[in-house]
């Protein structure tokens, strides 16, 4: 009888483990390189094997590029130092920008030059290049304010269960992280290392490519690029990574 | 032939001791196109870069073919002794007749 009662205490005392564990997996927010592979996250770190830093450079010459260029204004591209870590952030006119969008803007508005348009080579580059100064740097995105409704909708988005799979976001980020999904592993989608050299795209790319890559994996509706609702999402992703270290340009699988 | 520059990053030491072994890395940007030929597609012919030839003073002293799989932004590493100062000379031959050219210098003391 006196064992019995061990047992199950034994085993009443290991299911409370694997909840605890189970809720402490689900809260816990790690940034995407410890999600990668050895070999993946030792060429993240290495400019001479990542094949990111091809744009990268493309990126620090577009700054310097023109009569007009980012660097009339701005000064060498060291002075961009952070500005990712702060991005996506609402402009004064109350639209949400990401990076891709305030380069893209300033190229319209003060370069009078016309705006590159999402996903296009020069665009990823300036965003790498640029992206690149807050390497290391924690994510610190302003929530409040005018960032709030965006960053409700945002949530909702991502809490929402959508496709024909109808599933969630959270459903694999943030319950299945650190599992397997058709080969790789699931991180916590916090999106830090985009614009990201992709080995499945061959080639550098944004975030919201990678978004649409998501919404088809859920059989959901694949939205444009730089859409609202992905802009959001953006706003609220980043949110989940405050604090997490800014990892772009990325090395994805 | 012709020659053309082309966006590369070829990380390598400077300058060696003689005999030393020189590690050289090199990343170069092509998009790899892909023969393509199927009903309703207009056929493509194979763009890749298919060899990668380095020589260093006049001598070759590495070569590879490289075929479809792994010509999308191709990472090379490969390693050569130090002879005497000269330059390394890097050609990615491409399907079509196109050769890619760039160089890196390399001072032996």
């Amino acid at each position: 009888m006196t064992a019995g009662r061990r047992t199950t205490r034994a085993l009443l005392l290991a299911l409370l483990w694997l909840a605890v564990g189970l809720l402490a997996g689900a809260a816990e927010i790690r940034p995407t390189r410890d999600y990668l592979s050895p070999e993946l996250r030792r060429a993240q770190d290495d400019p001479s094997r990542h094949p990111g830093w091809l744009w990268v450079e493309e990126g620090e010459t577009l700054w310097q590029d023109g009569e007009r260029s980012c660097q009339s204004c701005h000064g060498e591209i060291g002075t961009m130092s952070g500005v990712a870590a702060r991005y996506p952030a609402v402009a004064g006119d109350g639209a949400l920008l990401n990076l891709e969008g305030r380069i893209d803007r300033c190229r319209t508005q003060h370069q009078g030059q016309p705006a590159f348009g999402y996903e296009s080579e020069p665009l990823l580059a300036l965003t790498a290049a640029v992206a690149l100064r807050s390497r290391g740097m924690p994510v610190n995105v302003v929530t409040e304010g005018p960032a709030a409704p965006f960053l409700e909708e945002g949530r909702r988005f991502y809490e929402t269960r959508q496709g024909q799979l109808n599933l969630a976001c959270g459903q694999c980020h943030d319950d299945k992280a650190g599992q397997h999904l058709r080969g790789d592993v699931i991180s916590n989608g916090i999106g830090t290392g985009y614009p990201a050299y992709r080995l499945d795209w061959n080639t550098l790319g944004s975030l919201h490519r990678r978004l649409r890559a998501c919404s088809l994996g859920v059989r959901a509706e694949q939205l444009p690029l730089g859409s609202a609702e992905y802009l959001a999402l953006e706003l609220f992703l980043a949110s989940r990574a405050k604090g997490q270290p800014i990892e772009a340009p990325g090395l994805r699988r | 032939m012709r020659t053309v520059p082309i966006t590369a990053r070829i990380t390598m030491p400077a300058s060696a001791r003689k005999g030393e072994v020189v590690p050289v890395r090199v990343l170069v940007r092509h998009a790899m196109e892909r023969a393509a030929n199927a009903p309703g597609v207009a056929p493509t012919p194979r763009r890749i870069l298919h060899t990668f030839r380095v020589t260093y003073g006049e001598e070759e002293v590495f070569r590879m073919d490289l075929s479809p799989g792994i010509t999308a932004n191709p990472y090379v590493e490969f390693t050569t002794v130090a002879a005497e100062s000269g330059t390394l000379v890097f050609e990615w031959h491409e399907d079509g007749g196109a050769i890619y050219r760039r160089e890196a210098p390399l001072v032996v003391t």
